[in-house]
């Protein structure tokens, strides 16, 4: 018996090395940069019912659970029954899968003597998929690009040529998704074979008792994770700017004998533009904050997942219903690790920070220069909240784990001059901790022609929170060099000569300024954090 | 007496000494002594010849590897530095990538840069990506900031402007003119240092580079001038962290190139078994107390990577240290060694490592108060440890001490007996050591089929044959003077300058005859480099292009031919090497186009390798003899494991080659 536990146990550390081995090839062969730069893929094993067994620690939180419960909607449109070796599937639907159509999962059958054992997939973002690109210009699905059902991508082995001609045939990149779509299945592949050879080692036949194993022991770890809090129903509302009219994003979690729910009433209703989120993708994020609240060393996988419950109405922006415009989602889904971790905070006293920046003000410039036409997005993090017993990060991004982009590298892609990026003086909120800075950044072209902005950026309205005393951080500004503000959301004209000028937020503060200690203060002053007075 | 070569590697506790000529190999060690480390190496160059009959005319090189940078930065035992950089970019260096190195713990640290913001200047100047100057140096402007540098007590500065890589010349006026205002300054050039694209990286290279100067090229200088007053002529050569050899000017100018030197001596040790034995793709496993060391080696070559870390704040986190951007042996460091501690996990499974309980206290077994239960531990309650023969006897382990500790912390929990919990723990330790090595392929971009393991280290010939098996590898080689090999090593590496330069361009369409001229003074500065250090017998240059396709963010290292670069049809010609591959390691080609971001230039100049007549008798082994497994060889510093099915040999050169029984 304990022979056994012991086996079962290097299985599942080799499974989730499986699934560690194939996130790795995929950020290294990806074309999009938010795959390579922040891991915006996910890769998975199922058991042979379809529960998920082992995800990848590489990865962003919005991909934690779309992954497990796409699997699921692929085996009822084609069930295992009707698969054989050499069969891949895929879809980029994104109430099924991740929601939105960037992404793209390929889900690919494991055989071993000819007998269905598991699943492996994968999910990754592509560079472009047709409509009106990543933006949250449209007003509906339709207008964002191609839209795959599930449907079989390879049987026994041969990739369906003419679906693969027509996904060529819709997008502005078809080398690159091509390239991306069979690295999936290469990376599927290789996994399965990864999978057999183990299972030769171990003289296993299947993973049945290995899954039911790890179902089991991560639900029992969490639930009693759940068990060591008190029962009870916190609610946190957080007002942030939206598109054209301020989101509120509302969360209640109840926590008793069942477990744990994050109920999202009173969240506002769908926005007529690519900023919606489907409830996968909103489970994703909220199951993120909760888990690192509560349990951060147990492994994702279907039996961690089943103790947390994350419901929202029908309709509201945080389970919106098709045709509804989806491309831009991860806008408010950055919101809600914060969210929820604001449900924790009374509980939680000594983990949960003051709010951040959360979003990340990727500034994604359109122009022409002396070569042709440009396009570059290039990332920026403001200030992260104060935590119970530090400063808030400066420039650090959260929740996602995205890097920023050299200067240099930018500069070099696209003929732009970015003349100023530093961090911003005086925008952390004060408190006895203080929060986290955001930063300064200023670009225009090279030959000083006119170039648009495509602005998505939040927290201008309605800055980061402190927590237990703390102030605010300061609110993000838009505007051109000479002072003259700009929208925070939306394409505009840079008129010629000029550049643009974004200050990002700051994070809140934790606790009251007055007890921040004077070393601390004079700390500040004298590294110019704070340019003026208190901290 | 005939010449002989020494080789000193200073660790944190014992200074090592290899002395090797033709008469053979002798080895010992000193305490090192932390507040003036050039004593203990004086000291042990003065035993050398009071005790061993040479003659300071006898002694042919003295080969110097060294923690001291290393251990400066971690420790910031640090030089009070000033940063100057570009007007508008202040904070890179605080702001590093900007990103989170754990996703789920809301309580990390960043590590905090080696310059504070107060001691970090801007000047308006400004270079654009193509070299072009958009805003010209304010020359004028530099004198205030000298004495704002001088005002803050400032004792040695870097400067790093961006785009320098491309154009150096601001930074070059720049540390000409605070270079006249501030003497007696130590200046250090981002363009100078590490001439790479990538802001961040860079500065974060020349500000390591300016930190650790002048505590390194003081020790140096103590070093140099003693070995001189003893009447040694020899030259004094440092390891660098690209396990080649530099003269002592060179280490004085480029410090921060002897960053995690010592590590790279047990590469170069392994690399030089390998081609003893004509082995061509091995992979070195180093097991120490707190870690095991990985290092793929493929014709006879450690695998060089462009970049480290140092000073993570967690040490097995990648992105929680700083970043530099310099050519290094690209070794792996896994939290497994003997020390790593035992435990279970909130869902009740058993985890080993990354935690170490180091040599203080160390394994519950070393009787020093350790209690919870360790690696060694579980080896010792297995039967694969001798209790009175431990480290040759140094530390006599405890029985019941190891296994009290895993009675109570493992075996109890998992309601098993206590050799089956060290029976667990070997396992578990087996699987973490696996699955590193399985990612590290991946990030190194290498396969681990069909590879000899050579392992080296206190641990190395217990684990070897356990994930031998677990990673399908037959054979493996545990060399003569596992214990020092980093030492060792020191005395068989070459004569190496390397240097790397960032030039975009598409392999479609780009100026083919700028890239040949650039790539051509890129390998005539290495072996400038090498006539300045007084070398001038013929070197072996080594070329290799970053390669990937249009719109990709990771590029893959191509050995490039330079009859190939000379060639009329260049372009195919790289092009063919850089699909062939990327199909070794993704096995695919995309219809995409290519594009050469970087080019590297290695010259190399192999030095003396005669190897001294080995013991034709080791760990109980006779040449040639061949012991069938399962069995236990006690060997000088390490014991080896021959499990069922394999069997152990001693082959010429003293090594013990271990190969599964056909």
């Amino acid at each position: 018996m304990s022979a056994d536990r012991l086996a079962r146990q290097i299985l599942w550390s080799r499974l989730i090395a499986v699934v560690e081995e194939q996130a790795k090839t995929l950020m290294k062969t990806a074309f999009s940069a938010t795959v390579r730069e922040a891991g915006d893929l996910s890769a998975a094993v199922f058991d042979r019912h379809g529960r998920m067994l082992a995800q990848a620690r590489t990865g962003t939180p919005g991909h934690v659970n779309c992954t497990a419960i796409a699997a699921r909607h692929f085996l009822n449109a084609f069930p295992a029954a009707g698969m054989a070796e050499g069969d891949h599937y895929l879809t980029n639907d994104p109430w099924l899968a991740s929601g939105h159509l960037h992404d793209i999962t390929v889900f690919s059958p494991v055989f071993r003597r000819g007998v269905l054992i598991g699943f492996f997939a994968c999910t990754c973002h592509q560079v472009d998929i047709g409509g009106l690109g990543m933006g949250p210009d449209a007003r509906s699905v339709h207008e964002e690009g191609l839209y795959i059902p599930i449907m079989p991508l390879a049987r026994g082995g041969v990739v369906d040529a003419h679906l693969m001609r027509l996904i060529r045939a819709n997008v502005r990149t078809p080398d690159e998704i091509e390239g991306d779509i069979l690295s999936y299945v290469t990376a599927n592949e290789f996994s399965a074979a990864r999978l057999n050879a183990m299972l030769d080692e171990f003289a296993l036949a299947h993973i049945e008792a290995l899954a039911d194993d790890i179902v089991s022991t991560s639900e029992a770890g969490t639930r009693a994770a759940i068990a060591a809090l008190p029962h009870g129903r916190w609610r946190n509302h957080m007002r942030i700017d939206g598109y054209d009219a301020p989101v509120d994003l509302v969360a209640t979690l109840v926590i008793d004998e069942t477990g744990l729910l994050v109920d999202l009433e009173g969240t506002s209703p769908a926005s007529p533009r690519g900023i919606n989120l489907v409830l996968n993708y909103t489970q994703a994020y909220v199951g993120y904050g909760v888990r690192a609240a509560i349990a951060p060393e147990i492994p994702n996988n279907h039996g961690s997942l089943l103790p947390v419950r994350v419901v929202a109405p029908p309709g509201c922006i945080l389970n919106v219903q098709r045709p509804a415009p989806v491309a831009a989602r991860h806008i408010i889904g950055q919101f809600l690790p914060e969210l929820v971790l604001g449900c924790f905070a009374e509980l939680l006293p000594d983990l949960i920070p003051a709010e951040g920046a959360a979003a990340n003000w990727g500034l994604q410039l359109r122009g022409r220069g002396e070569r042709g036409p440009f396009n570059i997005l290039f990332f920026n993090a403001g200030g992260s909240g104060a935590r119970p017993s530090r400063d808030g990060l400066s420039a650090t991004a959260f929740p996602s784990g995205i890097r920023s982009i050299p200067v240099e590298i930018c500069e070099a892609v696209a003929p732009i001059v970015i003349h100023r990026k530093e961090l911003r003086p005086d925008s952390g909120g004060a408190g006895r901790w203080r929060g986290g800075l955001g930063q300064t950044v200023e670009v225009g072209t090279r030959d000083g022609a006119g170039f648009e902005l495509f602005a998505v950026f939040d927290r201008v309205d309605y800055p980061a929170r402190g927590r237990a005393g703390g102030e605010p951080g300061a609110p993000g500004l838009v505007a051109l060099d000479t002072g003259e503000s700009l929208r925070p959301k939306g394409l505009q004209a840079i008129p010629a000569g000029r550049r643009v000028r974004v200050d990002l937020p700051g994070g809140g503060g934790f606790g009251p300024p007055e007890g921040r200690p004077a070393d601390r203060q004079a700390q500040d002053v004298a590294q110019g954090y704070v340019t003026g007075g208190l901290s | 007496m005939d010449a002989v070569r020494i080789a000193v590697d200073i660790g944190g506790t014992f200074t090592d000494f290899v002395v090797e000529g033709a008469a053979g190999r002798m080895t010992f060690k000193l305490l090192t002594s932390t507040d003036a480390p050039a004593r203990a190496v004086l000291d042990g160059i003065d035993r050398i010849i009071a005790t061993m009959g040479v003659a300071p005319d006898d002694i042919a090189a003295v080969i110097h590897g060294t923690t001291l940078a290393t251990n400066a930065v971690i420790e910031r035992r640090i030089a009070r530095v000033g940063f100057l950089t570009t007007e508008g970019f202040r904070d890179t260096l605080e702001m590093a990538s900007e990103h989170r190195y754990d996703q789920y713990d809301l309580l990390i640290d960043r590590t905090p840069p080696l310059v504070p913001r107060n001691l970090r200047f801007t000047v308006r100047e400004r270079i654009a990506a193509d070299g072009a100057v958009l805003t010209p140096l304010d020359e004028a402007g530099l004198a205030d900031v000298a004495e704002q540098i001088r005002a803050a007590g400032v004792e040695s500065v870097g400067i790093g402007f961006l785009h320098s890589y491309r154009n150096p010349a601001h930074e070059a006026r720049a540390g000409a003119i605070l270079a006249g205002l501030l003497p007696g300054v130590p200046i250090s050039l981002s363009s100078d240092v590490a001439p790479e694209i990538r802001e961040y990286e860079r500065f974060s290279t020349v500000v390591a580079n300016a930190a650790v100067q002048p505590l390194m090229a003081g020790y140096l200088a103590v070093l140099r001038d003693g070995l001189r007053t003893r009447g040694i002529a020899a030259p004094l050569l440092l390891i660098q962290s690209n396990g080649g050899l530099c003269d002592v000017g060179t280490a004085m100018r480029y410090p921060v190139r002897l960053l995690e030197s010592g590590p790279a001596g047990g590469s170069i040790f392994a690399a030089a078994v390998a081609a003893e034995l004509g082995l061509e793709r091995t992979l070195l496993l180093d097991v120490g107390g707190t870690t095991a060391k990985l290092c793929f080696i493929d014709d006879f070559s450690p695998q060089m990577a462009r970049s480290m870390e140092v000073g993570r704040v967690n040490r097995f986190r990648a992105g929680s240290g700083l970043p530099l951007r310099l050519p290094v042996v690209e070794l792996c460091e896994i939290g497994a060694g003997g020390g790593s501690l035992a435990r279970i996990d909130p869902l009740g499974r058993l985890q080993v490592g990354p935690r170490s309980a180091g040599s203080r206290p160390g394994p519950a077994c070393y009787g020093l108060g350790g209690t919870e239960p360790t690696v060694t531990d579980a080896n010792l309650l297995a039967g694969r440890l001798d209790p009175a023969n431990f480290a040759d006897g140094s530390i006599p382990l405890h029985v019941d001490a190891a296994r009290e500790a895993v009675a109570a912390h493992i075996a109890a929990p998992l309601a098993v007996s206590g050799s089956e919990a060290a029976r667990f723990i070997l396992a578990m330790i087996n699987e973490n050591m696996a699955n590193a090595a399985r990612e590290h392929a991946i990030d190194a971009d290498r396969s681990l089929s069909g590879r000899v393991l050579i392992a080296i280290g206190g641990g190395g010939g217990l684990h070897a044959a356990d994930l031998a098996r677990v990673l399908g590898i037959g054979t493996i080689v545990i060399p003569r003077d596992a214990g020092v090999g980093s030492a060792v090593g020191f005395l068989r590496a070459p004569m190496a300058f390397e240097r790397a330069l960032s030039w975009p361009q598409p392999l479609d369409g780009g100026d083919l005859a700028a890239t040949r001229r650039t790539v051509t003074a890129l390998i005539a500065q290495t072996l400038a480099d090498l006539a300045a250090a007084g070398e001038s017998a013929a070197a072996r240059t080594r070329l290799t292009a970053q390669m990937r396709y249009r719109g990709q963010g990771s590029e893959i290292a191509v050995d490039i031919a330079p009859d190939d670069l000379a060639a009329s049809d260049a372009a195919g010609r790289l092009s063919a090497a850089f699909a062939a591959a990327y199909h070794a390691l993704y096995r695919r080609n995309l219809a995409v186009p290519v594009e050469v971001l970087a080019w590297s230039a290695r010259s190399e100049i192999v030095l003396d390798r005669a190897v001294p007549a080995a013991p034709s008798r080791r760990a109980g082994l006779v040449e040639g003899e061949v012991r069938p497994g399962p069995a236990m060889l006690v060997d000088t510093g390490t014991t080896i494991i021959v499990p069922e099915g394999w069997q152990a040999r001693l082959v010429p050169g003293g090594h013990i080659v271990l190969a599964r029984a056909a």
